[in-house]
C-alpha cells in the first residue's frame, strides 16, 4: 500500500509548505490595517467568483471525461443538432451576472471606504479612532532612485528609511523628481503613484512594531532594482529616539542640499537631516526647487487668466485710448 | 529636464550618429556570441537557398504574391521566428530573477536586463501575437466566406511587409545601438527618458509595423462585409468569421491612437516639444491615457480570434453545432464595445477618486459575464458529443481550464482596492501571462494544428504535437503559479535583484517551468520536421481530414490558388456540414476562366524605403531620411500609374487543377 | 443555379455556375481609413483639450490669433469643396475637361490655404511663440499642423490623378480614386471646422 501513503506524505507536505509560506504572505496577512482590509478583499473577491469557477472546471473535466468518443454515454446520448436551451442561457448569463453584482457592489462600498485619500475611520478592527489624534504628516519625495521621507511636524528628513508610532495614523503627501514612481510598503496599505508636478495622498496606520519592507513598485530606470528601504513600526518612545537620531545628524536639507542629492545614484545608504527647508515640499511639487526657477502655481494660476485679462484689457484700452500689446500690460492696466 | 538632450558628440552629416560605438558587442560578450550565431544561420540558411534554386520562386511565387493564402503562411512564419526571440528574452530574465539575490547581483547588468524585459514584451505582442492572429485570419476568412481573396490584395501583401520591417528594426537593435528600456509601452521613465536610439528604435519599429496592421485591418473588415458568398448572410457566418470582424474593427479603431501617442512622442524627442514634459506644461499622464485606451483594445485583439478558433474546434471535435450560436455572437460584439470603457484599470493607484475607479472597476468585470457566457457555450457544445482528442481538442481543454483562472485573477484586479496591493505586483504578470499564454498562445496552437492539413496538404504529426501540449501546458503551471505566490508576497516586477533569499526557491520553480516550455517549443519545432519527413503517410487527400464543418474543408487540401471553382451558396451556419449532409456532389465539369488579381512587388519595395527611412530617423541621418521619405512617395505614386493589377486563369488551367483534384479524391 | 441533387430528392443550390461580380469595396475602404484618421485627429483634439491652456506663461490664443487671417483661410478650404463638388459634377456628366478645369481651381485654393497657414505659423515662431515654448504652442502646431499635412498630401493626390485622368479619361477605376479624394477633401474640411471652432475661436475666448 505504497501509493496511498506517498499521496497522504505529499499532501502532508504541500500543506506544511504552503502554511510556513502562509506567513511570507504580506498581502493576506499584513501589519496595517488598510492593507489588512484590502487583503481581506482579495481573498473575499476570490471566494465569491470561485462558486462560479469551480463547478465551471469541474464540468469541463467531467464533460471531457464522460462525452469522450467511444465511451458509452457518448453512444447513447449524442445530440449532434442540441445547439440551444433557453433554460440554459438564462442560467449562463444570470449566474455570472449575480455574482459581478455582488462583486460590483461590493467595489463601489470598498472602493470608497479604502479610497487613499480619505482619512482614516479607524484604528484596525476593534480599535477605533481617538477623537484627539492627530496625523503624522509625512512628506514623500520619489528621486532617482531613493526615497525622501521629510516629516514636517517633527522638522527632520531621511533617506531611504522611514518610522512611524504604532497605532497612530500616517498621511502621506507624495510627489516625484522626474519620474514616476509608486509608493509602496505592502505591510502598511496599498501602493500610490509619484508623479512630478502632482501631489498625491495616501492615508495609513501601522498596527504592530517591527521592520518593514518597502520599494518603488513602479519601474523608473536603472537604479529601481535598489530603490528599497525599511519601515519600521516602533513605540512612541521608540519614535521620539528616531526622530532624535536624525536630529543629532546635524545635516541640513536646505535647497541645495536637496538638488546634490537628486543626483542620480543607486543603492543610496539611509541618511539622516536634522532641519528641512519649510518650502522645500511645496518647492519640489511645483518644480522650482533651484534658483531662477519660476514655481508652476504661479505660471498655472497666470496661465489660467491670461486670456481674459488680455481680452478685457484690450476692450480697456479701447475705452480709454491706451495701448496694450501683452497680457502683463493687461494685467498692469486692469489693477489700475 | 528636457527630454531631447543635446548629444554628445558633433553628428556626422551622413551617419548621423552613428558611431563604431554603436557597436555594442564590443563589450558584451552575449551579444558578441548571438551575433556570430545569427551570422552563421543566415550564411547557412543563404546558402540553402541557393543551392535549390530557391531564389526566383521565393521572390516570384511568396514575397511578391497577393494570395491570401501566402501571405497568411508568410505571417505564421514571422510570428513563429519571433517566438524563438522573445522567448529567449524570457529564459534570460528568469535566470537572472532566480541568481541575483543579496550580494549575488546575477550575470545581467541593470541596463541590459532592462532592455531584455522591454524587448519580451514588445517581441511578443507586437511581433508574434499580432503576426500569427492575423496570419490565421488573412488565411482563413476568405475561404470561410467562400470568396476568392480579401478585398485589396495588394495592402495585404504591404501590410505583411511593414509589420516585417518593424521586426526587423527591433532585431537590428540588438547589434547596433540599444533597444528602448522603458517597457514595452515605453510609459516608463516618462519625463526621465534616455535620449538615445533606444526608445526611438522602438518608436519606428511600431509606427510601420501599425501601418500594416491598420491597413490589414480595413482590409478584412470590408471583405467580410462585402465579399461573402450569397446566402451568407452575418448570422450564417461562421464564428471565427464573426471574432474576426470584431477584432478587426477594434483594430481600426484603436490603432490611430497609439500612431498619434507615438508621434507626439516622437516630436517631443525630435522637435523638442511639450507634450509630455514635466515642465513648461507637459503631462506624462495624458501619455498614460492615451497608449491604454489603445492598450486595453489590443489585448482584446489577440484574444477574439483565439476564441473564434475555439469555437470552430470545440464544434467539429465534438461532432456537434456549436451551441448558442446566437449568444456567441452576441457576447463577442458586447466585449468588443465594452473593451473601449475599461482602460484605466490599468492604473487605478494614480488617485483619479474613488468614484471614477470604481466605474473603470465595475465596467471591468461586466466583461467578464459574455466571457464567461462563451465558456459555457463551449462546455454545453462538448455536453452530448462525440469527443475526439485530437491535438486540437487538447489544447482547447487547456485553454479552458487555464483561461478561467486567469480571466479569475483578472476580475479580482479589477477591484480597484485589491488592486492597490497587487497592481504591478508579479501577481500582475502571472494574470496576463495567463489569459495570454492560456487564452492566446494554446488557441493559436490549436488554430495551426487544425489548419495545418489545409494549408500544406498533410497533418502534423500528433505523437510530438501531444509532446508539445503537455510541456507547454505543465510547464505554464510550473512557470507562473510561483508568480502568484510572489505577488501575494509583496514582490513588484521587473526588478532584476532582490534582497530576500527566502523569495529565491520560487524563482527556480518558475526557471524550472520556463525550461518545462522551453522543450515544449522544442517538440513543436521537431513535429514541423517530422511531419514534413512523414508527410506521404500524413497526407490529406480529401480535403477534409477532421470531417470539419465550415466552408474551407470544401476544398482541396492545399486549396488552388482560386480558392473555390464555382463560389458557393450558403443556406445555413456550418455551411460545408449542410452540404454534406444534404449529398452535395462536387461538380466535374463546366469551369470558366476565373478573374483573380496579381502578384507585385510595389509592397516589398514600399516597405524596404520604410524600413531604411525608420533607420536613418533612428539614428538622425537626416539626408537619408528626407531621401527615403521622398522615394516612398514616389514609389508610391508610381504604383498608383499601374492600372493592369488582375489578370484572368484560362478555363483550361481550371479545369486541369479540378481534374487532379477529382482523381485525387477517387485515391480515398 | 445548379442544382445538386440529394439522397433526400430535394434540390438546393450550392454554388453558382456563373461568377459574380461582388461589389467593389473601395468606397467602403477608404472610408474606413478615414475614420481611423478621423481617431488620429480625435486624439490630437483631445491632446489640446488638456493642454491647450498650459501656455507656461507665455501668450495665449487671445494674444497670437488673428481672427480675420484664419476667416479669409477657412473661405479659401470651404470655397475648394465646393470647386471639389462642381468637378465631380462634370465627373457625372463625364467631361473630363470640365472635371479637370475644376480640380485645378481646387488645388489652387488648397495651396492658398496651405501658403495662409505656413505664413500664420512663421509669424507666430517670429513673436515667439514656437512649439518647444509650451505645452499649448505644441498642442496648437501639432494639431492644425497635422490638418496642413494632410492638405499638402490630398494636393499632391490632386495632381496625381488630374495627370491619370488627362491620360486615360475618366475610367471607372479614375472615378473610383476621384470618389476617394472627393471624401477625403470633404473629410479635411470637416476637421477643419473643428479646428477653427475649437482652436481658434473658443481660443480667444
Amino acid at each position: 500500500m505504497r501509493l496511498p501513503t506517498l499521496f497522504r506524505g505529499s499532501i502532508l507536505l504541500i500543506l506544511a509548505s504552503f502554511l510556513a509560506g502562509c506567513s511570507k504572505l504580506v498581502v493576506l496577512n499584513p501589519a496595517g490595517d488598510i492593507a489588512a482590509q484590502q487583503g481581506q478583499l482579495v481573498v473575499i473577491a476570490t471566494v465569491l467568483m470561485l462558486l462560479i469557477i469551480v463547478p465551471v472546471i469541474f464540468l469541463i473535466l467531467l464533460f471531457a471525461w464522460r462525452y469522450r468518443h467511444n465511451s458509452q454515454r457518448a453512444e447513447t446520448d449524442y445530440a449532434p443538432d442540441w445547439d440551444h436551451s433557453t433554460k440554459l442561457e438564462l442560467v449562463i448569463w444570470a449566474a455570472p451576472l449575480m455574482i459581478i453584482i455582488a462583486l460590483g457592489a461590493l467595489t463601489w462600498i470598498t472602493t470608497h471606504k479604502l479610497d487613499p485619500y480619505r482619512p482614516l475611520e479607524r484604528i484596525s478592527a476593534g480599535k477605533s479612532l481617538p477623537t484627539d489624534v492627530k496625523p503624522l504628516e509625512v512628506q514623500v519625495v520619489s528621486l532617482d532612485w531613493k526615497w525622501l521621507f521629510i516629516l514636517p511636524e517633527q522638522g527632520i528628513a531621511t533617506v531611504n528609511e522611514l518610522a512611524a508610532p504604532v497605532d497612530r495614523p500616517i498621511r502621506f503627501k507624495l510627489t516625484s523628481s522626474t519620474t514616476m514612481n509608486a509608493f509602496y510598503v505592502p505591510d502598511l496599505a496599498g501602493m500610490i503613484y509619484t508623479m512630478p508636478g502632482m501631489q498625491t495622498e495616501l492615508n495609513a496606520v501601522i498596527n504592530k512594531p517591527g521592520v518593514f519592507h518597502g520599494m518603488s513598485s513602479h519601474y523608473s530606470g536603472s537604479g529601481f532594482s535598489g530603490m528599497t528601504f525599511k519601515f519600521h513600526g516602533l513605540s512612541e518612545d521608540g519614535f521620539e529616539r528616531w526622530v532624535e537620531q536624525a536630529k543629532a545628524s546635524g545635516q541640513a536639507l536646505s535647497r541645495d542640499a536637496y538638488l546634490e542629492l537628486a543626483r542620480p545614484s543607486e543603492r543610496t545608504p539611509v541618511a539622516r537631516f536634522a532641519s528641512v527647508d519649510e518650502t522645500l515640499f511645496q518647492r519640489v511639487l511645483n518644480l522650482c526647487v533651484a534658483e531662477g526657477q519660476t514655481c508652476m502655481h504661479e505660471v498655472m494660476a497666470r496661465d489660467a487668466r491670461r486670456n481674459r485679462a488680455h481680452t478685457a484689457g484690450v476692450a480697456l484700452a479701447a475705452a480709454t485710448e491706451q495701448s496694450v500689446c501683452t497680457a502683463s500690460e493687461s494685467f498692469d492696466l486692469l489693477s489700475n | 529636464m528636457s527630454v531631447s538632450a543635446e548629444p554628445t558628440a558633433a553628428p556626422h552629416w551622413l551617419l548621423g550618429r552613428l558611431t563604431w560605438d554603436s557597436v555594442p558587442m564590443s563589450h558584451e560578450p552575449i551579444l558578441l556570441w548571438t551575433f556570430l550565431a545569427v551570422v552563421l544561420g543566415g550564411v547557412v540558411m543563404l546558402a540553402l537557398i541557393t543551392r535549390y534554386r530557391l531564389w526566383g520562386p521565393m521572390w516570384r511565387d511568396w514575397f511578391c504574391s497577393i494570395d491570401h493564402k501566402r501571405i497568411g503562411i508568410m505571417y505564421m512564419v514571422l510570428g513563429i521566428v519571433m517566438l524563438l526571440r522573445g522567448f529567449s528574452d524570457a529564459v534570460m530574465m528568469r535566470l537572472q530573477q532566480a541568481m541575483a539575490f543579496g550580494d549575488s547581483l546575477g550575470y545581467l547588468p541593470p541596463h541590459h536586463y532592462d532592455q531584455i524585459f522591454t524587448a519580451h514584451g514588445v517581441i511578443m505582442i507586437f511581433f508574434v501575437a499580432m503576426p500569427l492572429v492575423t496570419g490565421l485570419m488573412n488565411y482563413l476568412v476568405p475561404l470561410q466566406i467562400g470568396a476568392r481573396d480579401v478585398a485589396f490584395p495588394f495592402l495585404n501583401n504591404f501590410s505583411f511587409w511593414m509589420t516585417t520591417a518593424g521586426a526587423v528594426l527591433v532585431m537590428v537593435s540588438l547589434f547596433l545601438g540599444e533597444f528602448s528600456t522603458a517597457g514595452w509601452l515605453a510609459l516608463s521613465t516618462l519625463g526621465n527618458q534616455n535620449p538615445g536610439v533606444g526608445l526611438d528604435y522602438y518608436i519606428w519599429a511600431l509606427q510601420i509595423a501599425g501601418v500594416g496592421t491598420t491597413l490589414s485591418g480595413i482590409n478584412l473588415l470590408v471583405t467580410i462585409i462585402k465579399m461573402r458568398a450569397p446566402g451568407m448572410n452575418l448570422m450564417k457566418m461562421p464564428v471565427f468569421v464573426w471574432t474576426s470582424l470584431c477584432t478587426n474593427a477594434l483594430i481600426v479603431a484603436s490603432f490611430p491612437i497609439l500612431t498619434a501617442a507615438l508621434v507626439l512622442m516622437s516630436l517631443d524627442r525630435y522637435v523638442g516639444t511639450n507634450f509630455f514634459t514635466n515642465e513648461l506644461g507637459g503631462n506624462p499622464m495624458l501619455y498614460v491615457n492615451l497608449i491604454w485606451i489603445w492598450g486595453h483594445p489590443e489585448v482584446y485583439i489577440l484574444i477574439l480570434p483565439a476564441f473564434g478558433i475555439f469555437s470552430e474546434v470545440v464544434a467539429t471535435f465534438s461532432g456537434k453545432r456549436l451551441f448558442g450560436y446566437t449568444s456567441m455572437v452576441y457576447a463577442t460584439v458586447c466585449i468588443t464595445i465594452l473593451s473601449y470603457l475599461v482602460w484605466l484599470h490599468h492604473f487605478f493607484t494614480m488617485g483619479s477618486g474613488a468614484s471614477v475607479n470604481s466605474f473603470f472597476g465595475i465596467t471591468t468585470m461586466i466583461i467578464s459575464i459574455p466571457t464567461g457566457a462563451k465558456i459555457f457555450n463551449w462546455l454545453f457544445t462538448m455536453y452530448r458529443g462525440r469527443i475526439r482528442f485530437e491535438v486540437p481538442m487538447l489544447w482547447t481543454v487547456g485553454f479552458m481550464i487555464t483561461f478561467a483562472i486567469g480571466g479569475m485573477t483578472g476580475v479580482l484586479l479589477a477591484v480597484p482596492p485589491a488592486d492597490f496591493v497587487l497592481h504591478n505586483s508579479l501577481f500582475l504578470i502571472a494574470h496576463f501571462h495567463n489569459v495570454i499564454i492560456g487564452g492566446v498562445l494554446f488557441g493559436l496552437m490549436a488554430g495551426i494544428t487544425y489548419w495545418y492539413p489545409k494549408a500544406f496538404g498533410y497533418k502534423l504529426d500528433p505523437f510530438w504535437g501531444k509532446c508539445s501540449f503537455w510541456f507547454w501546458l505543465i510547464g505554464f503551471y510550473v512557470a507562473f503559479m510561483p508568480l502568484y505566490v510572489l505577488g501575494l508576497m509583496g514582490v513588484t516586477r521587473r526588478a532584476n535583484h532582490f534582497e530576500d533569499p527566502s523569495l529565491q526557491i520560487w524563482f527556480v520553480i518558475a526557471a524550472f517551468g520556463a525550461a518545462l516550455i522551453a522543450i515544449g517549443i522544442a517538440c513543436f519545432l521537431i513535429q514541423l520536421v517530422v511531419s514534413y519527413r512523414r508527410r506521404e503517410q500524413l497526407r490529406d487527400l480529401s480535403g477534409d481530414p477532421w470531417n470539419g464543418r465550415t466552408l474551407e474543408w470544401a476544398t482541396s487540401s492545399p486549396p488552388p490558388a482560386y480558392n473555390f471553382a464555382f463560389t458557393p451558396v450558403v443556406h445555413d451556419v456550418d455551411a460545408w456540414w449542410d452540404m454534406k449532409k444534404h449529398g452535395y456532389q462536387r461538380p466535374l465539369g463546366g469551369f470558366q476562366a476565373i478573374h483573380m488579381p496579381s502578384n507585385t512587388a510595389a509592397g516589398v519595395v514600399i516597405s524596404v524605403l520604410s524600413l531604411v527611412w525608420g533607420f536613418a530617423l533612428i539614428w538622425h541621418m537626416w539626408p537619408l531620411a528626407i531621401g527615403s521619405f521622398a522615394a516612398i512617395v514616389l514609389a508610391s505614386i508610381v504604383h498608383t500609374f499601374n492600372y493592369q493589377r488582375d489578370h484572368h486563369i484560362p478555363a483550361v488551367e481550371v479545369i486541369a487543377t479540378e481534374d487532379a483534384r477529382t482523381r485525387q479524391l477517387a485515391l480515398i | 443555379m445548379a442544382h445538386s441533387p440529394t439522397v433526400t430528392g430535394a434540390t438546393r443550390a450550392y454554388h453558382l455556375e456563373h461568377e459574380p461580380h461582388p461589389e467593389n469595396g473601395t468606397a467602403l475602404g477608404f472610408w474606413m481609413y478615414l475614420m481611423s484618421d478621423c481617431l488620429i485627429f480625435a486624439a490630437l483634439f483631445a491632446t489640446y483639450g488638456v493642454l491647450g491652456r498650459s501656455y507656461a506663461g507665455g501668450p495665449g490664443g487671445a494674444e497670437l490669433f488673428d481672427l480675420k487671417l484664419v476667416a479669409i483661410n477657412t473661405a479659401f478650404l470651404l470655397l475648394s469643396s465646393i470647386t471639389f463638388g462642381f468637378a465631380m459634377l462634370q465627373k457625372q456628366l463625364n467631361n473630363k475637361g470640365g472635371t479637370l478645369a475644376w480640380l485645378a481651381v481646387t488645388g489652387l485654393f488648397g495651396l492658398a490655404f496651405l501658403g495662409l497657414e505656413l505664413y500664420e505659423f512663421r509669424h507666430l515662431i517670429h513673436v515667439g511663440a514656437t512649439p518647444q515654448s509650451s505645452a499649448a504652442m505644441s498642442a496648437f502646431f501639432t494639431l492644425v499642423g497635422t490638418h496642413g499635412l494632410h492638405v499638402t498630401f490630398g494636393c499632391i493626390w490632386l495632381v496625381v490623378l488630374m495627370i491619370q485622368i488627362a491620360q486615360h479619361g475618366l475610367t471607372r477605376a479614375n472615378k473610383r480614386r476621384l470618389m476617394c479624394l472627393s471624401m477625403f477633401w470633404h473629410f479635411l474640411d470637416v476637421v477643419w471646422i473643428g479646428v477653427f471652432t475649437f482652436v481658434y475661436l473658443m481660443g480667444v475666448l
